[in-house]
């Protein structure tokens, strides 16, 4: 386990080494901007305008940072030969794989921590006080982490087998069809036979990201019901965990040319 | 009472790999021919060859990065991807690359705990090789304002920082200048003294023979020779060096050697033992005045030349 932790604080540092949490100055610009431009038009919608703006960035931002970050998790490794002096050690490629997984992960935990700090700060400008109805906002954005995780181990999988290009390519696709994965849902309950069967099972293979998109709920004030945080909890760990397992058992066979 | 019994560090069993390539119509390329090779504990071994032979090959091979085609290897008895065999060997790749964001000591550092090295001894250990390998001074810059040599230094850092009993070295001199050449003989001999088995591959023949206890020679995948130097060269034939008096070089002798050259009033030519006779009558026939005939010590290279390219050797 200690390993696991190793290479994934490696790839912590990695990220923040490469300014990737840089990031953080340009939504902290958007999110002082946001607030001084609606604090202007005032009336009610001001709440609201903020959380949506705000969630959507902090979702947009992560995503970019798991695909691109994901997707070269082992690919970079494995081209640079830097994995060479590592699995000559007594590391097992599944650890390596977790622990890379897991680095990422935390960049973005990290990254969505500092942005969440800053859609508070919007929040308590505009409002002048907090509400109840905020910690709903604490609801939306742990959905957003584990979107977040989802897209990771995506990118992951993609990566072990496919091209950079191509994977970002696959996970960003599964992306915005995940986003739809209710109304894809729909169609396939509406065909029949053996067609019908393939298109349920697709509508079921692609994530989920509908149902944990609640983001226009949480900007209305709406409250997100209990179950739902357990359900989407456990969808995404397991399709997570089902995504990663792949992408160790793929690299576990690879020749490393 | 205990019984050792005596065991390779390192053993190969027709350990054979053959590449796909070609994109569209995948065609194989066999770059590892059956390999059948034991290193005994405590060796210094050169694992020689031209370019291409298959000497990287072998040694990912052995590093469990690639899976062989048939065959297998032992390393101290166990299969390659034992996690308790990765715990004692060391891995220089070649034209090595590492974490450019890290410093040296931070790279050392990390690859000290993947190695298992304990938390207490892990700063000391870092420190240590540092100094051994040349790089105390820069141990806290970053790697990507290192030059190639130094690159070459921290590869070799981190392939002997958790005190291996096996080290594997792919072209370790490879990028050094010739201070750094001799560091590198320096270090592997003094690891040979730890009791260290060393298995390295080089094209640098003066190395080999410099360092090696036994070498084996690979060329185009096949294994062409194996032993103690003197016992492969030996096998090579011998030359002999005549130098005779007056500034002329008979026709004759020209036709038996075909390195022959004045110098000054005296001139000089190498050729093969079998044909000594026939160069003195050369001499003789001329009226020169034979010097000297000393024997040429076969060396590695001449076992090169003669051994991996027939047909260039025949050619002539
Ligand atoms: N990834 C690969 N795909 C296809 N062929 C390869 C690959 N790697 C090596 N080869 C081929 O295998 C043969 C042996 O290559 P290898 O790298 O083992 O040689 P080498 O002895 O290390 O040479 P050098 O001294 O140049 O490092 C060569 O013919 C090479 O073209
Ligand atoms: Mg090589």
């Amino acid at each position: 386990m200690t390993r696991v932790t190793s290479i994934a604080s490696n790839t912590f540092r990695e990220a923040v080494r490469d300014r990737v949490l840089y990031n953080l100055i340009a939504f902290a610009l958007l999110m002082v901007a946001a607030s001084l431009l609606v604090g202007q038009i005032s009336m009610n919608i001001e709440r609201n305008v903020v959380i949506n703006l705000g969630l959507t960035a902090v979702s947009l931002f992560g995503l970019v940072i798991a695909i691109f970050i994901g997707i070269g998790l082992v690919s970079k490794e494995i081209e640079k030969k830097t994995l060479y002096t590592i699995l000559s050690r007594p590391v097992r490629r599944w650890e390596f794989i977790l622990g890379k997984f897991g680095g990422l992960v935390a960049t973005l935990v990290v990254n969505t921590v500092f942005m969440a700090v800053g859609i508070f700060a919007a929040v308590f400008y505009l409002a002048h006080h907090f509400q109840r109805a905020d910690a709903y906002l604490l609801v939306a954005l742990y959905f957003i982490i584990l979107q977040f995780v989802m897209i990771t181990a995506l990118a992951l999988l993609f990566s072990s087998f496919s091209s950079p290009l191509l994977s970002a390519v696959f996970a960003f696709a599964l992306f915005v069809i995940g986003t739809f994965a209710q109304d894809l849902r729909g169609f396939a309950s509406l065909t029949h036979g053996v067609i019908g069967w393939i298109a349920i099972a697709a509508a079921y293979v692609v994530p989920n990201f509908a149902a944990l998109n609640v983001i226009s709920s949480v900007a209305h004030d709406q409250p997100v019901a209990a179950s739902l945080v357990l359900y989407n909890t456990l969808y995404a760990l397991l399709y997570s965990a089902a995504a990663v397992a792949g992408a160790m058992l793929i690299f576990e066979r690879r020749n490393l040319k | 009472m205990p019984t050792f019994v005596a065991m390779p560090a390192i053993e190969t069993f027709g350990l054979e790999k053959t590449y796909t390539v070609g994109f569209w119509r995948k065609r194989p390329r066999c770059a590892l021919r059956p390999l059948n090779l034991a290193v005994e504990e405590g060796e210094v071994f050169g694992y020689l060859g031209p370019n291409g032979a298959g000497k990287t090959t072998t040694l990912k091979l052995l590093m469990g990065l690639m899976f062989p085609t048939a065959g297998s290897a032992k390393i101290l008895g166990r299969e390659v991807n034992d996690p308790q065999v990765k715990a004692q060997i060391g891995f220089l790749p070649e034209q090595p690359y590492f974490y450019d964001y890290l410093t040296a000591r931070e790279l050392l550092e990390y690859y000290a705990q993947l190695s298992g090295v304990e938390a207490r001894a892990r700063s000391r250990r870092v420190a240590a090789v540092l100094e051994r390998v040349g790089l105390r001074d820069v141990a806290g810059v970053q790697l990507r304002k290192f030059s190639k040599g130094m690159l070459q230094r921290v590869g070799i850092a981190q392939a002997i920082l958790h005190d291996p009993k096996v080290v594997f070295l792919d072209e370790p001199m490879s990028g050094l200048d010739p201070i750094g050449r001799r560091e590198v003989r320096d270090l592997i001999e003094s690891l040979k003294q730890e009791g260290k088995t060393v298995f390295f591959s080089t094209h640098i023949l003066s190395d080999a023979e410099a360092l090696c206890d036994r070498v084996a020679v690979l060329h185009q995948g096949e294994l062409r020779g194996i032993g103690v130097i003197a016992d492969l060269t030996s096998s090579v034939r011998g030359k002999v060096e005549v130098i005779w008096q007056g500034g002329v070089i008979p026709p004759a002798m020209h036709a038996l050697s075909a390195e022959c050259h004045l110098i000054g009033a005296m001139a000089r030519a190498v050729v093969g033992e079998n044909q000594l006779d026939a160069a003195v009558d050369a001499l003789r026939r001329a009226n020169l005045k034979l010097v000297s005939v000393t024997p040429v010590r076969a060396s590695l290279e001449d076992y090169f030349v003669e051994k991996l390219s027939p047909a260039e050797v025949a050619a002539r």
